[in-house]
């Protein structure tokens, strides 16, 4: 259970959301500019709240006087852009977080290619992450961030990189992999049929605001 | 017309840098550069210039990067002020640079009796040396950082924290290598600047043979001692040093 409850001021409006989500996907709609991608950054300790707190499976990441930093938090995030390093070849953006963890080079690999092969890309692992397309981008940033066994799971917008005719493909593929994804997992877009194919729960925020929450 | 007032115009300020600099080779034979390089005064230089170019640099390097990065990612008052500083010593006249620096580290200078009361002594010793070179060459390496800094995407510094690196380990496996061509660059460009350092060199540092005498001191001193071919000799081989540079430098800037 991810519990959030913070307070942060932006330039244009006051962040004050407060949301559970319980394990699994929790989808987060509302318009650009509403505070989305601020409230996944406050829970991997990308921006500090100026107040409220953080709670993730019973484990204070933020409040008055705790903050931990996003290296020790152990939540995987999707970025927008997916922000796959571009030095790197697949396995080794894959393998990153492990590395990060000192794992041993034979489990690291081994663990690597576990992912690549679940998420159906053990193919692309020596490949520059240059020459992928938008929704092989997609699943390196999705194993990279799954493959450290995260305590919760970010995804911010990780379909509105794609182009239309790709987008719902990949959506479909997105879905049955978090389907076996047993962690807290916000989901956060501007896009109404993402959340219409998602048969989650949903939050809806605005100006900053959760306004609306559904199952 | 127009047009060919341009080429005109254009080959005039081409000539007019090109001829000198390639008259210099045509002076000596390559067995008399040889020979005024292989000079006692030249390979003294040149052993000067080496190392205290090379201390220049690593010290730059040492201290300029965190500099570099703090601009490029700092979000604090007075930013543009650190800015102008940093940049100031590319356009202040070097005899100015050397005179500030006599001014504070002089034997009669500001800091100079406190250092002196500790037993160190600063102005004309190689130690100067290296200081002339820094105060005039680390704003090509700090500038060059700096945009290499900011070109360097932040969510992939985010993505490498959520991952599990610290800032320590961000910088080093991801910040470094993505900036690396402008590091590299910028670093070239800081030493050759050093390398052909002279104004705050002979304000702050003089020019003693085997201690502040550095390449450019050299040809200067072996100029008006009348031993002409050494000079000659040593400028051959600076702008054989500086046309390399330039093909590196270039080189990673494309990269």
């Amino acid at each position: 259970m991810l519990v959030i409850d913070v307070a942060k001021k932006l330039r244009d409006f006051e962040f004050a959301a407060a949301l559970e989500a319980p394990r699994g996907v929790t989808v987060v709609v509302g318009p650009s500019g509403s505070g989305k991608s601020t409230l996944l950054r406050l829970i991997a300790g990308l921006v500090r709240a100026d107040a409220g707190s953080i709670v993730l499976d019973g484990r204070v990441l933020a409040d008055e006087r705790t903050f931990v930093p996003p290296y020790l938090r152990n939540v995987g995030m999707v970025f927008q852009e997916y922000a796959l390093f571009p030095h790197l070849d697949v396995a080794a953006n894959v393998a990153y977080g492990l590395r990060a963890r000192n794992v041993h080079a034979t489990e690291r690999d081994a663990q690597v290619r576990r992912i690549l092969d679940r998420l159906e890309i053990g193919d692309l692992s020596a490949q520059r992450v240059g020459e992928l397309s938008g929704g092989q981008r997609q699943r390196v940033a999705l194993a990279r961030a799954l493959v450290i066994e995260p305590a919760a799971l970010l995804l911010d917008e990780p379909l509105s990189a794609l182009d239309p005719l790709t987008r719902a493909r990949v959506r479909d593929e997105l879905r049955s992999i978090l389907d076996n994804v047993d962690v807290p997992t916000l989901f956060v877009t501007h896009d109404q049929s993402d959340r219409a194919a998602f048969p989650a729960r949903v939050a809806r925020i605005e100006q900053g605001r959760i306004v609306a929450e559904a199952s | 017309m127009i047009r060919a007032a341009t080429i005109v115009a254009s080959l005039l300020l081409l000539a007019f840098i090109a001829v000198p600099l390639a008259g210099l080779f045509v002076h000596l034979s390559p067995a008399q550069i040889a020979a005024g390089l292989a000079s006692p005064v030249a390979r003294t230089a040149l052993r000067i210039s080496l190392v205290t170019t090379l201390i220049s640099l690593a010290l730059t390097l040492a201290l300029g990067t965190p500099l570099a990065y703090v601009l490029a990612r700092g979000d604090f008052r007075g930013r543009s002020v650190v800015d102008a500083v940093v940049d100031l010593p590319i356009v202040v006249p070097p005899a100015v640079a050397g005179l500030a620096l006599l001014l504070v580290f002089g034997r009669f200078g500001l800091l100079g009796p406190p250092l002196r009361a500790i037993g160190i002594e600063l102005s004309f010793t190689t130690a100067a040396v290296v200081m002339a070179q820094i105060f005039v060459a680390s704003p090509f390496y700090v500038r060059a950082a700096r945009s290499g800094f900011l070109a360097v995407d932040r969510d992939l510094e985010a993505a490498s924290a959520t991952l599990g690196m610290g800032p320590l380990r961000t910088f080093a496996f991801v910040t470094v290598p993505l900036a690396a061509p402008a590091l590299l660059g910028g670093a070239v460009l800081c030493w050759a600047r050093a390398l052909g350092e002279f104004g705050a060199t002979i304000m702050f540092a003089g020019n003693l043979e085997g201690i502040s005498q550095t390449l450019p001191l050299a040809i200067y001193l072996n100029l008006e001692n009348g031993d002409i071919s050494i000079a000659i000799a040593i400028s051959v081989l600076m702008i054989v040093v500086s046309l390399a540079t330039i093909l590196v430098v270039r080189r990673y800037e494309r990269a």
